[in-house]
């Protein structure tokens, strides 16, 4: 229990993505088996608990301290579990030392426990433990572990340990459960890799690469289907032996959110497409936009009137097995025709195909690149007309030629220090635009952006913010930002929408600072008005804008 | 006499009136009583200063010379005679040359804690008992969720993370006086023997701790002119926790931020600092040292200053020892 709660102390303060993959290889590879296996599934979020109540803690704390010192220090810590994990006071009468006991053996006696002894249990286990293991013990039997690790961090931790490739991984990771033994067996490389039994596992996706300002020039359209790239999120839909799963692009199983479509996944298979809400091209109804589709991520259920109001549905793209028959290895053109009839029988409200767009030269597949006919598009897809469908992302066979970004001039209106590498510069920047107020002309923010400058701009921007601040809340510095004396960038971004939750009433998608604009006075900076008038417009051009189809 | 006539606070600080003197003023007074050198307690600018030698010397080494017109030194365990009172220094644990400051008067002895700690500290006296009528005991971690950890295991975290990560500088921040020459000292005595860097403001306390015959191994200033950034890779530097965030930083390749101090108990602490790993390392004592020293004593009251007053006057009523809160004004309860 003390590793894993080591673990889990050391990664929710670490920032770096390859050091807290680090710190889970290396406890992967010492802790032994099955700890390991539950810590892992702890991580990924694939451990069943039955939840302890908060009461039930409160009542346990209190039946050795006062109230009023309880309150006191809840007051102060401001977390159930951390409080109750800092008070512990083990019983001075029991001069055992503090014991370490096992993640497995926490696991089996919790699981073990009725619920009329769930009390006792819990209260027995705080004894042995020290103050760590006691918080990772209460944050686990409370569901509220958050340690800001992602599914795909922990598999590639995993793949990092034992020395293969994440695709494999995630591959393998639905048909396995806690404790993961014969995952860890093989990862050690004491045994084969396991052999799953359920069918409809999640296949690595085929990923595009972006095309880059030559590629173009040395490819024959000819050997070149394009298809327009949706701005959904990219899904595997598996359908097989009467399992239906649906998993995000990195393996994450999204079923629960998606009943809709599940239950109209009346077919064998596994299909690759884009998820998207609102209706299908065979019902002649308008896609919806992708701040439509947030409306149904990241749930883990769904209520009825979601499911009405924001209808998903799958555009499907590929297929990866006709049936029970693997086809990866097919022609790209052969698995399509194979999709379009699969498709051709499926419910018509939950699944259409995308469709393909005719062009004979790259000029021409340009032009309809800046002139979409859905403002749901956010570029043009490339396959080649012979590529099997292979895992992860190799050049060639797939490019992705996105729509170019809306560009924004922003005046720098708050900074805050980064973290891991930037703790020391002020790095994360609010931006704002001009509007009207009583009158007169003020800014107000847009967005907040941490990227897109090179590090010798971010050099000038904090010394910019260094020597022009006007205010400090806590980390946040308020920067000088007036009309005739402010720091101005250019902010690119992927899409602009209405958003209620924020005072300016809009809100970006990935906004990135593509350039300082050392040379443009504040007062030159944008208005709101022009921010407004982007909304719903397939590009950011003013000069070109069209009426929303 | 009674206690409360003997010493009471003032805008000042808590002053001893028979005596005419102040204990750890926060402005500049005729007659001040210094129990430690940190600077929210140990201010320059009195005309005249008692404390120990080393509290003394600290003061000069951060003010200069003329920190005050004139001083003297007080020996530990004697008694001397200010006005109509006598006072005496007794070790606190702290900090090199720390001291809790006893006066009594009248039969009635009350004892100012200043800053304290009772865990085993290689860089200075350990705390000593002194019995009394009223203990004035500070309470920085006065909450029952301090609990600090042994300091042998948070120096294990520290030595675990240069052999996970030797590529990367572990740059801990601690404060200038006591918490930079412990960590130090606690590194030595884990046996890392590594020459251990140092920021410009530590070097004249370090040096200083050296000469009063505190072993701290191979010190070095940490300055780019050692090499280039990389040398820093994998090894232990050391500064004011305010340098952490500083450019200062900058010239470490891919720094560990590491903060020893009571307060990374808080993990919500630890995050709001960009600490990414946190040393419980404190200067204070924690909750049951502060309640263990009350119950040790047996005062016939508490008076609780600077920190979380509250929860340890509700844990003294509990007992059923009486106990107040003081409300002095000026010290820095984060100063850990």
């Amino acid at each position: 229990m003390r590793a894993f709660a080591e673990l889990l102390d050391r990664l929710v303060l670490t920032p770096q993505r390859n050091a807290k993959i680090k710190l889970m290889a290396d406890y992967f590879r010492n802790a032994p088996d099955p700890d390991r296996g539950y810590a892992l599934a702890a991580i990924a979020g694939t451990l069943t608990l039955k939840a302890v109540k908060p009461n039930v803690l409160r009542q346990l704390v209190l039946e050795r301290m006062d109230e009023v010192l309880f309150r006191y220090s809840y007051d102060y810590i401001g977390d159930l579990a951390e409080t109750i994990s800092l008070v512990w006071e083990r019983p001075s009468s029991r001069e055992t030392a503090v014991q370490d006991v096992s993640l497995a053996s926490v696991m089996h006696q919790l699981e073990m426990a009725g619920r009329a002894n769930v009390h006792g249990l819990v209260r027995n286990l705080l004894d042995q433990l020290e103050g760590s293991s006691r918080f990772a013990l209460l944050k686990l039997i409370t569901g509220g572990l958050r340690i800001g690790v992602s599914a795909r961090l922990v598999k590639q931790a995993l793949a990092d340990m034992g020395k293969v490739d994440i695709t494999e991984i995630e591959t393998l990771w639905h048909g396995l459960s806690p404790p993961y033994t014969a995952l860890f067996r093989w990862l050690d490389g004491k045994a084969d890799k396991p052999e799953l039994d359920m069918p409809a596992v999640f296949h690595a996706v085929m990923l595009a690469t972006p095309v880059g300002d030559n590629d173009l020039a040395a490819l024959d359209p000819k050997d070149y289907a394009a298809e327009w790239k949706w701005d959904g999120i990219r899904v595997q839909l598996a359908s097989l032996a009467g399992m239906r799963r649906l998993y995000s692009r990195s393996g994450d199983d999204i079923s629960g959110a998606f009943p809709d479509i599940l239950e109209a996944a009346d077919f064998e298979g596994i299909i690759d497409g884009e998820l998207l809400v609102g209706g299908t091209m065979r019902t002649n109804r308008a896609t919806r936009t992708f701040s439509d589709l947030q409306q149904r991520l990241n749930r883990k259920t769904v209520t009825r009137k979601m499911l009405e109001e924001y209808p998903a549905f799958i555009r499907g793209y590929d297929l990866l097995f006709a049936g029970r028959r693997d086809i990866r290895h097919e022609r790209f053109l052969a698995r399509r025709a194979a999709l379009s009839a699969l498709i051709e029988k499926a419910e018509p409200s939950r699944f259409d195909l995308s469709p393909l767009v005719p062009f004979s030269s790259w000029e021409e597949l340009d032009r309809l690149r800046a002139d979409p006919p859905d403002p749901v598009i956010e570029g043009i897809m490339l396959k080649r007309l012979d590529s099997p469908y292979t895992s992860g992302r190799s050049k060639g066979p797939w490019f992705k030629w996105k729509r170019e970004p809306y560009n924004v001039d922003a005046v720098l209106m708050y900074a805050q220090r980064g973290h891991g590498k930037r703790s020391s510069y002020y790095s994360d920047f609010t931006f704002g635009v001009w509007t009207e107020s009583d009158g007169k002309d003020v800014l107000v923010p847009v967005g907040k952006a941490y990227f897109g400058f090179t590090d010798a701009e971010l050099e000038v921007l904090d010394r910019y913010v260094r020597n022009n601040t006007v205010e400090r809340f806590g980390p946040v510095r308020s920067i000088r930002a007036e009309p005739d004396h402010g720091f101005v960038v250019e902010v690119a971004f992927e899409g602009i929408n209405f958003s209620p939750r924020h005072k300016s009433g809009v809100a970006m998608r990935f906004p990135r600072i593509s350039r300082l604009r050392t040379d443009k006075p504040p007062r030159e900076a944008d208005r709101l008005e022009t921010l407004l008038a982007m909304i719903g417009q397939p590009d950011g051009d003013m000069e070109t804008a069209r009426e929303p189809i | 006499m009674k206690p409360e006539t003997l010493l009471y606070p003032t805008p000042k600080g808590l002053y001893c009136e028979k005596g005419g003197f102040y204990i750890d003023p926060v402005q500049p007074v005729e007659k001040a009583l210094i129990t430690h050198g940190h600077a929210d307690h140990a201010r320059a600018g009195h005309t005249y200063v008692l404390a120990t030698r080393e509290t003394l010397d600290i003061m000069r080494i951060r003010y200069g010379d003329a920190f005050c017109v004139s001083s003297q030194a007080a020996e530990l365990g004697a008694r001397s005679t200010i006005g109509d009172v006598t006072a005496s220094f007794h070790p606190a644990g702290h900090v090199l040359g720390s001291a809790q400051i006893a006066v009594e008067a009248g039969g009635t002895r009350i004892v100012v804690s200043g800053d304290y700690k009772r865990r085993r500290d290689p860089t200075c006296q350990p705390f000593e008992l002194v019995p009394c009528d009223v203990f004035i005991s500070e309470a920085t971690f006065g909450l029952p969720v301090f609990h600090h950890p042994d300091d042998r295991g948070e120096i294990a975290k520290l030595l675990h993370s240069l052999r996970q990560f030797p590529e990367r500088a572990h740059l801990v921040g601690a404060y200038a006086l006591g918490k930079a020459q412990r960590v130090i000292a606690l590194l030595r005595e884990a046996g890392y023997d590594a020459p251990i860097f140092i920021h410009g403001a530590l070097s004249k306390l370090c040096d200083y701790y050296g000469s009063q015959g505190i072993e701290l191994g191979d010190i070095r200033p940490a300055t780019v002119d050692v090499g280039d950034k990389q040398s820093f890779a994998g090894a232990v530097i050391i500064g004011p926790p305010s340098a952490l965030a500083d450019k200062w930083a900058r010239r470490f390749p891919d720094p560990v931020a590491i903060f020893a101090s009571g307060w990374m108990l808080v993990r919500q602490r630890a995050k709001q600092r960009g600490v990414e790993l946190p040393m419980i390392i404190s200067d204070h004592c924690d909750w049951p040292e502060l309640t263990e020293t009350i119950r040790e004593i047996g005062p016939g009251q508490v008076w609780v200053t600077h920190g979380r007053e509250e929860a340890l006057v509700r844990w003294c009523e509990l007992e059923g020892i009486a106990a107040r809160p003081l409300h002095l004004v000026g010290y820095d309860d984060e100063g850990e």
